[in-house]
């Protein structure tokens, strides 16, 4: 067990938490306001690569333009499944907005498979990206440099967004108590839209950073990472967007560093670890990491 | 509780409804008669996912892995010793040399099962709401990989295949009459009826002396003895049994079908698991390309799975608590109509 080996891998898990941070803080942002599990959340990661992909092959545009485009194309959808799928159900109980979103996911899933085909395409970063750094025996490809900046970047311009706009005020209100912020005038269909373009947008950089890594999509891609961002969610404290961002990443580097310090024979317990991990965090610590629990009135 | 003339009623019904399956049983052909098995395991399934989820309300999306852990425990115990030699030559050898019947395997799995749902739901039971549904959904996940993963036993992602397709229509039916007996005693039980009482709010049921451990962990673990039952019924009537079998998908394909019946109900369970089993055999129709009017329409793969999902979104938004939320089946509307008030019982 050397030291750039440790190193090595802690590079590979702070890239994959990157990703996970920022699929995360969309789940934590409309958890936080309507004590919404949102099951097409990764979905919509798979709309943000698809439509990456389609600027970059169609459009002929370079990766930044893609990057845009597949923000703002997810934005919009993400904005018209909270319209259509989500409003008529504001205010119902915590099972019926869960399977609704079940819902969600299954049919922008099965659409993707109908539109898109099954077969999953080839996904080429251009060709600056896949170069190779090698530093005392570390690799670190562009593109891994690209994923963490690229996250970090992210999470100042939204931790600027939550603390000093009118808007993030409006959101942390909501937060806080829906029905307070909306006696205070606070417009509740358009911070929870918001909500919901943010974290879609951030949802469609995570989907084409990771299908730049594994080089193909497919349409159930979303699924996966999905669920193991809900859960870095969940670690992390559901509802705190500092807490999604730690759960990210405490998520990312012990799933690789697990695989990386137990024996080859453990890793295919990969996705089991993960589900440990969370068990175990739940159990100590019912309301994450960085979570508060809310009292009860009786 | 029965009185004598439901008693009546329901034996009689009984009988006509058996009649019936022994008649379809010798006249339809062998893929409709596949879908009525599909139907009563789904059935079972649904009515003990909906004592967990419905009637206790503690909401688990763990149904699927109770079903793997029955499915391969009976499919390893009840496949005979030499194509055991051959499918599974690397098990220990206490297992590898033994083989028992088919009842004996189906119980022997359900009992696994529950013991699994002991064993996870003594710390995940302490959680609520969404963190429960995620942690079991974890544990579904957890399930998966040790399948695959354990492959001196299971044979891993390849799964075991060539199970002597025991189930028929008898196992599965007999097997519906007990699971829904069994969970219409519990309901009407002082268990059944803690249940309840946690299900409306907990806090007040702890108050009134009732232990949420035990009759959560009780609710938890009936339902996955009937879901790994109906699992090793499932695997012995598919004859393979493999991880993929056993993934979210069909988890969420239960809760859809009681969520679409009725959470709450015994008969909401046996409408939804019916109505969303035969609707998308229908729709799988619509996935082969047609040709009309000159004109070719390519196969929608994935169509049905689209139109079942919308008709869940709708059935949400009208009908919140399912197609009959909490009503329950029962013989008052032979009766004159001025008793049906006094006998209505509405949970």
């Amino acid at each position: 067990m050397s030291g750039t080996y440790l190193l090595q891998n802690l590079i590979d898990g702070i890239s994959l938490g990157s990703i996970y941070a920022l699929v995360a803080i969309g789940f934590s942002m409309t958890y936080s306001i309507l004590r919404l599990i949102n099951f097409a959340h990764g979905d919509i990661l798979m709309i943000g690569a698809y439509s990456g992909l389609f600027i970059m092959v169609a459009w002929q545009l370079p990766l930044w333009a893609s990057l845009l485009g597949a923000m703002i194309f997810a934005a919009f959808v993400g904005m018209l499944v909270e319209r259509i799928a989500y409003r008529p159900l504001r205010g119902s109980n915590e099972e019926a907005t869960l399977i609704t979103s079940l819902a969600v996911s299954i049919f922008i899933e099965n659409l993707g498979i109908m539109v898109l085909s099954p077969q999953p395409r080839g996904f080429a970063i251009p060709k600056f990206l896949t170069k190779l750094h090698t530093i005392n025996e570390i690799t670190i490809s562009n593109m891994t440099i690209l994923i963490i900046s690229l996250a970090i970047i992210l999470m100042l311009v939204l931790t600027y967004f939550v603390i000093c706009t009118r808007m993030g005020v409006a959101m942390r209100a909501c937060s806080e108590n829906i029905n307070a912020a909306r006696l205070m005038g606070v417009n509740i269909n358009k911070v929870v839209a918001c909500a919901f373009a943010v974290g879609s947008g951030m949802a469609a950089v995570a989907g084409i950073m990771l299908a730049g890594q594994y080089g193909r999509i497919e349409p159930l891609m979303g699924f996966v990472p999905g669920l193991k961002a809900f859960i870095a969610a969940v670690i992390g404290g559901i509802g705190s967007i500092p807490g999604a961002a730690l759960g990210g990443y405490v998520l990312g580097l012990s799933e690789i560093l697990l695989v990386a310090l137990l024996p080859a024979a453990y890793s295919g317990y990969r996705d089991a670890f993960v589900f440990i991990i969370l068990i175990l965090v739940l159990l100590f610590k019912p309301a994450g990491l960085l979570g508060t629990l809310e009292g009860r009135k009786v | 509780m029965l009185s004598r003339r439901d008693k009546l009623y329901t034996g009689i019904a009984l009988i006509i409804f058996l009649g019936l399956l022994g008649i379809l049983n010798n006249t339809l052909s062998g893929y409709h008669m596949r879908l009525i098995n599909l139907i009563g395991i789904n059935i079972i399934l649904v009515v003990s996912l909906n004592l967990t989820n419905g009637f206790c309300g503690v909401f688990s999306l763990g149904h699927a892995g109770f079903m793997a852990v029955g499915a391969y425990v009976s499919a390893i115990l009840a496949l005979p010793l030499t194509k055991k030699a051959l499918v599974l030559p690397e098990l220990p050898t206490w297992l590898g040399s033994i083989e028992v019947n088919f009842l004996l395997s189906l119980i022997i799995g359900g009992l696994v099962a529950a013991f699994f749902a002991l064993l996870i739901g003594y710390p995940v039971l302490r959680l609520s709401g969404h963190y429960l549904a995620v942690a079991t959904l974890g544990f579904l996940i957890i399930i998966q990989v040790l399948i695959t993963q354990l492959s001196h036993i299971t044979r891993g992602a390849r799964g075991i295949n060539g199970l002597i397709s025991y189930t028929n229509v008898w196992w599965v039916w007999g097997t519906v009459i007990v699971t829904i007996y069994a969970v219409w005693r519990i309901v009407n039980s002082s268990y059944g009826r803690g249940m309840l009482a946690i299900r409306e709010d907990d806090l007040a049921a702890e108050s009134l002396g009732i232990n949420l451990t035990s009759h959560k962990l009780l609710a938890f673990c009936v339902g996955a003895f009937f879901a790994g039952v109906g699992g090793a019924l499932w695997g012995h009537l598919i004859t393979v049994v493999n991880p993929l079998s056993f993934d979210s998908n069909r988890t969420f394909n239960l809760v859809v079908m009681s969520v679409v019946g009725g959470m709450g109900s015994i008969t909401g369970g046996v409408i939804g698991a019916t109505l969303m089993t035969i609707v998308p055999e229908l729709l799988r129709n619509l996935e082969v390309g047609i040709t009309i009017f000159g004109m070719s329409i390519p196969p929608l793969y994935g169509l049905s799975q689209i139109i079942l999902a919308g008709a869940l979104i709708l059935v949400i938004f009208f009908r919140p608590h399912g197609l009959v939320g909490n009503w329950e089946f029962n013989w008052n509307f032979l009766k004159k109509s001025k008793n049906i008030s006094k006998t209505t019982q509405n949970l």
